[in-house]
C-alpha cells in the first residue's frame, strides 16, 4: 500500500490520468443524476485532490479555475438543484474570503479577534443603506436607492469602510495584547451590533431592528443579478482576487513582519518592525476582505438586519481558520468550505433524514437531538479536538522552502554586481 | 514529510467522507420514500424555528401543519398524489431562512410553504420564494412589510401589526381607561413593529406615552428599565416582544410593586409565558391574532386530535398552522382540478392560493385580498383570570 | 430630570447591588484562574450557568417530593448551595484536567480557543438535557423566598423615594458577601491559599519550594468553579427563570468587572463587580432621561463594554492591580 502510494506520488502521468478520470466521473454523475448532492460534493473535493497532486503550481491554478469556473456550474446546471448548489457554493465563497481575512489577523499576525463579523456588518450595511431609500433619511443630496450598477463601486467602498473601521478599532485596541485583545474585540463586535440595532433614532440610518429590506440587486450591462448562479461568479472572482492578494502579502515584507510579531513582539520590535503599524495593517487588510463580502452578502440576501452579525458568526469564522490551519491559505479555504457545507447542507439534510425516519415511525428521536440544533456542540467539540490534538489544523501552514544553493548564488551574484558597481563608481 | 502529508490527507478525507455519507444516506432515503408507491409525490414545506428561544411556538407551527397534512393525505391519495411534509428549521435566523428557501426551491416536488414565525426571517425568505414562485402562507407573521411589498407569493391568514397595535391601544385606552402608558420593546423586528404601531394609535386616542424603552433579548434582569417605569407611574405597561422576556418583566414589575395592567402582543400567547410569570400573570392582557381554538366544536376536536397525536397541548399558532396548511392544500387541489387532475406547476398553485375566497378553517375564515392579507383577520383580546394557559377571551376586533 | 435620578437612586442602588453581587462572585472565578494560569477561562460563565441549572434541578426535585414545603427555605438554600458548588467544583477541575492541562505550554491562543470550545459544549449539553426533560430549555424554578420588604429611604432624605425589594435580595447579597469573606480568608490565611498565591506569583519557583503545582491549580479551579456554581444558584433563586445562554454575556460582564478591579486581584474583582452592577443599573434606569431619549436603556451593554475598553487602554492594571513589567 505504502509502496503504491509512493510510486504514485512519483508518477506524474498516472496522477493526471487518475485525476481526470475522477473529475470526469463526478461531473458526469452531477450532470446526469437526479439527486446529486454527493456528486456535487465529490466534484468540490477534486480541488483538494488537485492540491495534493505533484504538478506545477501554474497548472494547478489553471485546472482549478476550469473545474470551478466552467465544469462545476455547467454540469450542475441540468439538475433541479442547480440554484441550491450555487447558493451553497456562493456562501462557501463568501466565507472563504472572510476566513482568509481573519487568517491574516489571527493566523499571520497572531491577534485573536473575536469580533470579526463587525466588519462584515459594516460592509453589508454600507451597500444596504445606499441601495435602498434608507439613505434619503440622512443624506442631504443625491437620490436613493442608487442603481444596481453602483454595486461594483460599493465593493470598493465597503472594502474601504471596513478597513477604516479596522483602523479606528485598532488604534486604541492594539495597545492591549493577547487575551485582553480577544475580549476587547469581542466587546467591539457586540457594540457594533447593538449600535446598528438602535440607529433608528434619533436619525433613522440603519432602520434598527426592522432591518433593511428590498435592497437593489446589482446589475451589469443592464442585466440584474438575481440568482445564486450569477452571484457565484461574482464571489468566485473576488475569492480568486483575495487568494492572490493574501498569497502575495504572506511572502512580502509586511507578511514577514506579521509573522515576526506573532512569534515574539519584543524581538520583532528589536529588529526594527514598527509594532503598531504592522498590527494596524493586519487589522485593516483583514477587515477589508470581510467588508467586501459584506457588500456581496447584502446584495445577494436583499435584506440585512443585525441578527446576521452575532457573536456565533464570529466564532464560526474562527472555527474555520482553526480547523483549516492557522496561517495556511489552502488550509483556511478548506476549513471554510468544510464548515459552511457542514452547516448548510449536511446538518440540514441529516435533520430532514432523521425527521423522515421519525415521521414514518422507524425510530423516535427526541426533537432536542436534531443535528441542526447541535451546531454549537459540534463546533465546540471540533475546537477542543483540534486544539488538543492537531493545533496546526487540517493543512498546516508551511514556510516557503528556499534552496540554500540558489540563495547563495543569488546573493553572491548580487554582491558581485554591487561590488562591480562600486568599482565603477570609484 | 510524506508521512505527515498522508496523515493530514487521511484526516481530511475522513472528514469529507463523513460528510458525504451523511448526505448520501439522506438523499437515498428521500428517493426511496418518494417513489415507493408509484404515486406522484407532492411536498409541502414548513419553515419555523425548531431551535432557539421561540422553539415552542415554532414547533407548534410544524405540528399543526403536520396534522392538517395527515388529515388530507387520503383525499390526495385518491387523486393519485402522495403528500409529504418537509419541516425546515430557520432558527429564527434570516440567513438560515434564505438558505433553506433556496433548498426548498431546488426541490421541485415542493409546491408550497407554511411559515414563518419571525417576520425578520419571512421578509428575506419570501424574496427567494418569489423568484421561484413558491407560495407561502403564514400562520403568524404580523409585520406590515410581509405583504406590503406586493409579492405574488406571500399570503397570511392572521391580522397585521397596524391592526393589532391599534386594536390593543383601543382596548387599553377605552376599556382599561389607561391615561399614561409606558411602552417597552425588545428591539427585534417584531417587537419594534408592534410597539410602534401601538404607540402611534395610543397617542391618537389621547393617551400619554410616558416612556419608550428597549431591552436586550436574552437578559434576565430588567430592574433598570422597571425603575424608570416605577418613577413614571403609568397606568399600563405595554410590551412588544417575546414571552421569555415579557414574563420576566411582568414578574419583576409586580415584585417592584408596580401593580398595573400589563399588555402585550401575540408572541406572549404561549404556555411558557404563564410558566415564567407565575401568579403575576393575572395582571396581563394580551392581544392575539389567534382566536380561542377551543371555543368552537371543530376547534375542540382539533385540540383533542392534536393532544392525542403529539401528546402536547395546543399553542396559539397550532390551529393557525393547521389552517394555513389547509389553505395551501385547498389551493393545491383547486390547481389540480384546473389542470385536469395532473400535477400543477408552482405558478398555478400560487395563483390558486391567492384566489381562495371564504375558506372555512378551524379557527378562522380565509379570503385573501389582492395583497395576500386575510379579509377575516381578527384581533382577540385575552385576560389571564388565573395562572393557567390558555387565557380567557375578553373581546374580539375585526376590520 | 435630575430629580428623577435622585428619587429612584435608592431603588437603583438596591437593584445594582443584587446584580453587582452576582458579577462580583463570578469575577472572582475569572480573576483566580487568570492570576494563576494567565488564562481567560471563557468557560467560567458556563460553569455559572450549569450551577444555575443544577440548583434549579435540585429545587424542582425537592418540590416534587414535597421537601420544599417541609423544610425552612434557608436550609433548603444551604443544601442546594453546597451540593451545587461541590458538583460544579468538580466540573471545573475536570475541565482543567481535560482541556487546559495538556495545553499548559502551548501558545495562549490555543488555550483560549479550547476555552471557547468548552463553553459551547456546555451550553449545548445543558440545553439538550433541559429540552429532553422539560420540552423547553427556558426553565422556571420554584420560588424559595416570597417576602417583600421596603427600605424607607424617604425618611433618610425626603428627596428619595422608597425602595422595595424581595427578600431574595437580602439572601443573595448576604450569601455573596459571606462567600467573598470566606474566600478572602481562605486565600490570605490558609496554607492552601498561600500555595495558590505562590503559584500565581511564580510557578517554577513555587515548584522548587515543594509546592505541587498541578494540585494547586486543581484546587484553584475547584474553588473558582464552586463559587461560580453557587452564584448560579443565587441567580436562579433571584430571577427564577434561566436558560443555557445566560452564562456567556454575564461572564463577559463579570470579566469586565475583574479587569476593572485589576485582574488577579480578588478584592479588586469584588469591588469591580459591584461597580459594574451599579453602573449598568444606573445606565438602564437613567440613560434615556439624561440624554433626552436619544440613547435608551438598550445602550447599557455598550456602556459596559466601553468601560472595559477605556479601562484596558488607560489603566490596563485596573483599579487595584499592580502594573506588570514585561520581562524579556
Amino acid at each position: 500500500m505504502k509502496a503504491l502510494i509512493s510510486s504514485l506520488s512519483e508518477n506524474r502521468l498516472a496522477q493526471i490520468l487518475l485525476f481526470s478520470v475522477y473529475v470526469l466521473i463526478t461531473s458526469a454523475s452531477l450532470f446526469l443524476a437526479e439527486k446529486s448532492v454527493v456528486a456535487f460534493l465529490l466534484l468540490l473535493l477534486s480541488i483538494l485532490i488537485l492540491y495534493f497532486l505533484n504538478l506545477k503550481t501554474v497548472w494547478k491554478w489553471i485546472i482549478g479555475f476550469v473545474i470551478l469556473g466552467v465544469l462545476l456550474p455547467v454540469s450542475a446546471s441540468q439538475g433541479p438543484s442547480y440554484q441550491s448548489y450555487m447558493e451553497v457554493a456562493t456562501l462557501v465563497g463568501i466565507y472563504v474570503a472572510m476566513a482568509l481575512g481573519l487568517n491574516i489577523v489571527v493566523g499571520l499576525a497572531g491577534l485573536l479577534d473575536l469580533g470579526f463579523v463587525a466588519f462584515f456588518a459594516v460592509g453589508a450595511y454600507t451597500y444596504g443603506i445606499f441601495a435602498t431609500p434608507q439613505a434619503a433619511n440622512f443624506m442631504p443630496f443625491g437620490s436613493y436607492p442608487l442603481s444596481g450598477g453602483s454595486f461594483w463601486i460599493f465593493l470598493l467602498i465597503g472594502c474601504f469602510a471596513a478597513a477604516l473601521f479596522g483602523i479606528l478599532l485598532g488604534i486604541p485596541v492594539l495597545r492591549v495584547k493577547g487575551d485582553y485583545l480577544a475580549i476587547v474585540t469581542l466587546g467591539f463586535g457586540e457594540i457594533i451590533r447593538i449600535v446598528f440595532n438602535n440607529m433608528d433614532k434619533p436619525v433613522n440610518i440603519t432602520n434598527g431592528s426592522m432591518g433593511i429590506a428590498s435592497i437593489t440587486p446589482p446589475s451589469i450591462f443592464g442585466i440584474d443579478l438575481l440568482y445564486p448562479n450569477q452571484f457565484y461568479y461574482v464571489v468566485f472572482g473576488i475569492v480568486l482576487f483575495t487568494i492572490y492578494v493574501v498569497r502575495k502579502l504572506e511572502y512580502s515584507k509586511v507578511g514577514r513582519a506579521w509573522k515576526a510579531v506573532r512569534e515574539n513582539e519584543i524581538a520583532a520590535q528589536a529588529m526594527g518592525i514598527p509594532l503598531v503599524k504592522t498590527k494596524l495593517t493586519a487589522f485593516a487588510i483583514g477587515a477589508s476582505f470581510s467588508g467586501m463580502m459584506g457588500v456581496v452578502f447584502a446584495a445577494k440576501q436583499t435584506f440585512v438586519d443585525p441578527t446576521s452579525f452575532t457573536l456565533l458568526e464570529s466564532t464560526t469564522i474562527l472555527v474555520m481558520v482553526l480547523l483549516g490551519g492557522m496561517g495556511s491559505v489552502p488550509g483556511v479555504i478548506l476549513g471554510a468550505a468544510v464548515v459552511t457545507i457542514l452547516n448548510l447542507q449536511v446538518l440540514t439534510e441529516l435533520t430532514n433524514w432523521m425527521n423522515q425516519l421519525s415521521l414514518s415511525g422507524v425510530i423516535a428521536i427526541p426533537e432536542a437531538l436534531s443535528p441542526v440544533k447541535m451546531q454549537r456542540f459540534i463546533f465546540g467539540a471540533l475546537l477542543i479536538a483540534f486544539a488538543l490534538y492537531r493545533s496546526q489544523g487540517l493543512l498546516p501552514a508551511k514556510n516557503r522552502k528556499y534552496n540554500p544553493e540558489e540563495l547563495k548564488n543569488k546573493t553572491e551574484k548580487s554582491s558581485i554586481l554591487l561590488l562591480s558597481k562600486e568599482k565603477r563608481q570609484a | 514529510m510524506l508521512n505527515k502529508k498522508a496523515v493530514s490527507l487521511f484526516i481530511t478525507a475522513g472528514l469529507v467522507m463523513g460528510i458525504l455519507s451523511g448526505c448520501a444516506s439522506s438523499s437515498d432515503s428521500a428517493n426511496s420514500s418518494g417513489e415507493s408507491e408509484g404515486k406522484t409525490v407532492i411536498k409541502i414545506a414548513t419553515q419555523s424555528p425548531l431551535s432557539g428561544g421561540s422553539a415552542t411556538l415554532g414547533e407548534a407551527i410544524k405540528l399543526g401543519a403536520q396534522l392538517a397534512l395527515e388529515d388530507q393525505k387520503e383525499e390526495f391519495a385518491k387523486k393519485g398524489f402522495e403528500l409529504q411534509l418537509v419541516p425546515y428549521d430557520d432558527q429564527g435566523d434570516p440567513k438560515k431562512g434564505v438558505a433553506n428557501a433556496q433548498l426548498i426551491a431546488s426541490d421541485k416536488e415542493i409546491l408550497g410553504v407554511v411559515g414563518h414565525l419571525n417576520s425578520g426571517v419571512a421578509i428575506p425568505s419570501s424574496e427567494t420564494y418569489e423568484k421561484y414562485n413558491i407560495v407561502m402562507v403564514s400562520p403568524a407573521n404580523t409585520a406590515t412589510e410581509i405583504t406590503d411589498r406586493g409579492l405574488k407569493v406571500t399570503n397570511r391568514i392572521v391580522a397585521r401589526d397596524d391592526f393589532q397595535g391599534p386594536a390593543g391601544a383601543e382596548y387599553a385606552v377605552e376599556t382599561l381607561k389607561a391615561k399614561k402608558i409606558f411602552v417597552i420593546q425588545d428591539k427585534t423586528a417584531y417587537g419594534t413593529g408592534l410597539a410602534d404601531a401601538f404607540k402611534a394609535a395610543a397617542e391618537e386616542l389621547g393617551a400619554e406615552i410616558v416612556g419608550y424603552e428597549g431591552i436586550t433579548v436574552g437578559e434576565k434582569d430588567f430592574n433598570g428599565v422597571l425603575n424608570q417605569v416605577a418613577s413614571k407611574k403609568p397606568d399600563l405597561i405595554y410590551f412588544g416582544g417575546m414571552y421569555s422576556e415579557g414574563g420576566l418583566i411582568l414578574k419583576q414589575a409586580v415584585d417592584k410593586g408596580i401593580n398595573v395592567p400589563f399588555m402585550g402582543g401575540d408572541a406572549l400567547d404561549s404556555s411558557a409565558f404563564v410558566d415564567i410569570a407565575g401568579e403575576t400573570v393575572t395582571n396581563a392582557f394580551i392581544t392575539s391574532v389567534a382566536g380561542d381554538t377551543t371555543k368552537t366544536e371543530e376547534g375542540k376536536k382539533f385540540a383533542d386530535d392534536y393532544k392525542k397525536k403529539f401528546n402536547k397541548n395546543i399553542e396559539s399558532y397550532s390551529a393557525y398552522a393547521y389552517d394555513s396548511m389547509g389553505v395551501v392544500l385547498k389551493g393545491l387541489s383547486d390547481a389540480i382540478e384546473k389542470n385536469d387532475g395532473k400535477l400543477p406547476t408552482r405558478e398555478q398553485v400560487r395563483d390558486a392560493v391567492r384566489a381562495i375566497q371564504d375558506y372555512k378553517g378551524v379557527v378562522t375564515q380565509v379570503s385573501f385580498d389582492e395583497k395576500g392579507d386575510n379579509k377575516y383577520g381578527k384581533i382577540f383580546i385575552y385576560k389571564f383570570n388565573e395562572a393557567s394557559y390558555p387565557a380567557t377571551m375578553e373581546g374580539e376586533v375585526s376590520k | 430630570m435630575l430629580t428623577d435620578v435622585i428619587q429612584t437612586l435608592p431603588q437603583v442602588i438596591v437593584d445594582g447591588l443584587t446584580l453587582g453581587a452576582v458579577y462580583a462572585v463570578i469575577a472572582i472565578g475569572y480573576t483566580m484562574v487568570y492570576g494563576i494560569l494567565e488564562l481567560i477561562n471563557f468557560a467560567h460563565g458556563e460553569i455559572f450557568m450549569t450551577g444555575a441549572f443544577i440548583g434549579t434541578a435540585i429545587l424542582l426535585t425537592f418540590s416534587g417530593i414535597g421537601w420544599l414545603s417541609a423544610m425552612p427555605a434557608i436550609i433548603v438554600l444551604i443544601i442546594v448551595l453546597i451540593a451545587t458548588s461541590i458538583l460544579t467544583g468538580f466540573l471545573g477541575m475536570g475541565i482543567e484536567r481535560v482541556a487546559y492541562r495538556p495545553l499548559r505550554n502551548a501558545p495562549k491562543l490555543i488555550t483560549l480557543i479550547t476555552a471557547i470550545g468548552i463553553s459551547f459544549l456546555l451550553q449545548d449539553i445543558i440545553r439538550f438535557i433541559a429540552e429532553v426533560k422539560k420540552g423547553n430549555y427556558i426553565i422556571t424554578g420554584p420560588s424559595l423566598f416570597t417576602g417583600k420588604m421596603k427600605l424607607e429611604a424617604s425618611s433618610l432624605w425626603p428627596q428619595f423615594h422608597d425602595a422595595s425589594f424581595k427578600s431574595t435580595f437580602l439572601v443573595v447579597l448576604i450569601t455573596a458577601i459571606i462567600m467573598m469573606l470566606v474566600l478572602d480568608l481562605f486565600v490570605n490565611h490558609t496554607k492552601w491559599g498561600m500555595a495558590i498565591r505562590a503559584v500565581a506569583q511564580d510557578r517554577d519557583t513555587a515548584a522548587l519550594m515543594t509546592i505541587n503545582v498541578n494540585k494547586v491549580i486543581s484546587v484553584t479551579f475547584f474553588v473558582g468553579s464552586a463559587l461560580g456554581g453557587a452564584t448560579g444558584v443565587l441567580f436562579a433563586v433571584q430571577y427564577g427563570t434561566i436558560d443555557p445562554y445566560i452564562g456567556f454575556i454575564l461572564g463577559i460582564k463579570a470579566f469586565t468587572a475583574a479587569v476593572l478591579g485589576g485582574i488577579g486581584n480578588i478584592r479588586g474583582a469584588m469591588v469591580g463587580g459591584m461597580v459594574i452592577g451599579m453602573l449598568e443599573m444606573f445606565a438602564a434606569a437613567n440613560l434615556s432621561g439624561l440624554t433626552g431619549g436619544v440613547f435608551g436603556a438598550e445602550y447599557k451593554d455598550v456602556f459596559a463594554f466601553i468601560i472595559l475598553i477605556v479601562v484596558l487602554i488607560f489603566k490596563p492594571e485596573g483599579l487595584f492591580g499592580k502594573a506588570a513589567v514585561e520581562k524579556v
